[in-house]
């Protein structure tokens, strides 16, 4: 035992390579080869009667996702779906951040942290269908509760999504932006109270600016989240169809097709993590 | 940045290894017809302890659903073969299943049992092995989807028809025909279902060729592009009366259960699960026929419990196993000596198990190829690969 330490000691390249070589193992075996295998396949094609793969080079399946208006449809209704979910996920979660971080008394600032968390611990499924009985037309929660007032379920379909979604990724918006909130120190906005500015003067050039970068960390996650799901689709979509389900639709009867179709999302979320490169807030995260 | 350099050339490499390693994997041989050459079983050894089956809904059934409903438990203890069984939800779903080599045996519809004979996923059978094998109906035996040039692929299991389902409470009058469900003014616009499937296409062309003769579509499973397009057509228009497609049966008895369907196509075993729990549902038959199934039990080629499912084939095939099957999921049995063990002594004359002109138009689930099934020669037709690209494109449009 005493040796081996003393020859790591003595060896500094050896304890690096001793360090590194399964989390580096991990990283391109599984993580860089799965994604390389999955680009390509899709130069793949499949014979047309048993289903086979037939590895020979063609650009076929691009070709037929680049012509069928189909496929630029369910690309943009995803993104829509994605940044909607954002989008809502950031306007519940600031308040509901600010709250805990600068209002809440730090007993009860603990207690709120947990009961954020403890959606997490319930299954996905049993929360979609959940939403399911909720969103149900004619005899669900919603209707029932919001029927006297005038209102109707959304029903299934791309808001029920939406809904489902924003639900489900909302933790992991309002932690990062809660993190990044309690780090900014409460005499940054004394001192923009006491220099003549309103509240929201304050939140737009003082809050904002600093948090930031906890915005796009949270933004990352519910963005690439719902950018990929497929589940919540199937149970409250309706018939409404997202990037995830087409791939799941084809991956068994023409797999290079789902591959094609899967190379969309990671294109997205390159550019996604491309511009927010170029805003400067990775590096300050 | 030396340091990084190298990091960077040993994911290079590595990962061009991984691709290479992925793309020698060798093609097997083929024999002239274009069927693998699989070897088939010569000598019936002792259990493997366990059998791994891939099953339609219904089809594998220990007590669980049903306390009264088993005939998976007696095999247990007979043979020693523990029967684990994965359910497949469309034939896709099972096609690809047995591509993994993990199943022992698979329950394939006449759309898959093709693909997966040409594909040197399943073995012939070597019916000798099978004593019950002996009583199956005889117009079920070597069919065009279960035998290729003679030599049987499968022990036949059972075949019915798609069902044209409704909730007898809303839907008044009662349904007759396809037409309900691609009606445009349908009063039931957004409760009507359908099977998210390609092969439901079939559906469109069953119900074109009796409302535009001209077409001349003879059988659903062969379709030029003039008579696929229009079929599509159909279906797109279909679309908006839809609420949801459906794929799992489980959510499909659900959403009969909640009232968010009410008129649709679906399986008879559906239907008697909606039923055991209160639904006012029922399913027909309706006048102009209707797409079906024919199914088969196959055995996997890279089967590891190869004994076990042979006993497996043997049992299901068995008059009592089969009846059991046949009642529980709403099907003609396959084994003509089942209709004697039936719990309702009229089953088999209800589901018209030896009623060959009541098959007439039933047409069986079948894999549709470039050779128009239907015997024409002058055109070509849309092999099954394009009714996936069109199913694919339409669902997402």
């Amino acid at each position: 035992m005493q040796s081996i330490a003393n020859t790591m000691h003595k060896k500094p390249k050896l304890r690096l390579v001793a360090l590194l070589t399964a989390p580096i193992l991990w990283l391109v075996v599984a993580y860089l080869g799965a994604l390389a295998t999955l680009l390509v396949t899709a130069f793949f094609t499949i014979d047309s009667f048993t289903g086979n793969v037939v590895q020979t080079f063609n650009l076929g399946n691009f070709q037929d996702m680049f012509t069928d208006a189909a496929y630029k449809n369910v690309v943009l209704r995803t993104l829509g779906i994605a940044i909607s979910v954002t989008v809502i996920c950031t306007i519940l979660a600031i308040p509901m951040a600010f709250y805990m971080a600068k209002i809440a008394k730090p007993k009860s600032q603990k207690i709120l942290v947990a009961l954020i968390l403890t959606p997490l611990w319930a299954s996905y499924l049993v929360k979609i269908y959940a939403w399911r009985t909720m969103l149900e037309p004619g005899n669900g929660v919603l209707d029932w509760l919001l029927g006297p007032i005038g209102f109707n379920s959304p029903g299934f379909g791309g808001p029920a999504i939406i809904i489902g979604l924003s639900y489900l990724w909302l933790p992991y918006m309002i932690l990062p932006i809660y993190a990044g909130l309690e780090r900014l120190p409460n005499n940054l906005l004394d001192a923009s109270g006491d220099l003549g500015a309103h509240n929201w003067y304050t939140f737009r050039r003082v809050v904002l600016p600093l948090i930031f970068p906890s915005l796009v960390a949270g933004s990352m996650f519910t963005f690439s989240l719902s950018l990929g799901d497929y589940i919540t689709a199937t149970i409250i979509g309706g018939k409404l169809q997202m990037l995830g389900n087409v791939v799941y639709q084809n991956f068994s009867i023409n797999l290079p097709f789902a591959a094609t179709i899967a190379t969309i999302p990671v294109t997205i979320m390159a550019i996604y993590l491309w511009m927010v490169r170029r805003t400067g807030a990775l590096a300050s995260l | 940045m030396h340091k990084k350099r190298l990091f960077s050339q040993i994911a290079v490499a590595s990962v061009a290894a991984l691709i290479l390693a992925g793309c020698s994997s060798s093609n097997e041989a083929a024999t002239n017809s274009g069927v693998p050459d699989v070897p088939m079983m010569e000598k019936l050894g002792d259990g493997e302890g366990q059998v791994n089956l891939v099953a339609w809904a219904g089809y594998v059934e220990n007590g669980s659903t049903d306390k009264n409903v088993d005939w998976v438990t007696g095999f247990e203890k007979e043979t020693g073969c523990k029967v684990n069984v994965k359910i497949g939800s469309t034939s896709d779903d099972m096609v690809a299943l047995m591509k993994t080599g993990e199943y022992d045996v698979v329950s394939a519809s006449g759309d898959a049992s093709l693909r997966l004979i040409y594909g040197g996923d399943v073995a012939p059978v070597n019916t000798d092995l099978i004593p019950n094998y002996a009583d199956i109906f005889s117009n079920l035996k070597l069919q065009q989807w279960n035998s290729v040039d003679g030599v049987s692929y499968g022990v036949p299991h059972g075949r019915g028809a798609n069902l044209l389902a409704y909730n007898t409470d809303v839907v008044k009058p009662a349904p007759t025909s396809w037409a309900s469900v691609f009606d445009a003014n349908s009063p039931y616009k957004g409760k009507i279902t359908a099977y998210d499937s390609p092969i439901y296409i079939a559906d469109a062309a069953l119900y074109l060729m009796n409302t535009q003769p001209d077409l001349g579509i003879k059988y659903p499973y062969a379709l030029d592009q003039k008579q696929f397009d229009a079929a599509i057509e159909v279906l797109k228009a279909q679309k908006p009366l839809i609420g949801e497609y459906w794929g799992d049966y489980l959510k499909h008895v659900a959403s009969l259960k909640s009232g968010g369907t009410v008129l649709g196509t679906t399986w008879q075993v559906n239907i008697n699960l909606a039923k055991s729990e209160g639904v006012k549902v029922e399913g027909i038959k309706p006048a102009e026929g209707s797409t079906g199934w024919s199914d088969t039990w196959m055995i996997s080629s890279k089967a590891k419990n190869p004994n076990c499912a042979y006993m497996w084939m043997n049992h299901i095939a068995s008059p009592a196993a089969n009846a059991g099957v046949a009642e529980w999921f709403g099907e003609a049995p396959s084994n003509a000596k089942s209709c004697d063990l039936t719990a309702d002594k009229n089953h088999c004359a209800t589901f018209h198990a030896a009623d060959d002109a009541y098959w007439e138009n039933v047409y069986y689930w079948n894999t549709p190829t470039e050779t128009c099934l239907d015997g024409r020669t002058d055109v070509k037709c849309l092999p099954y690969a394009e009714w996936v690209k069109a199913w694919s494109s339409l669902r997402n449009s």
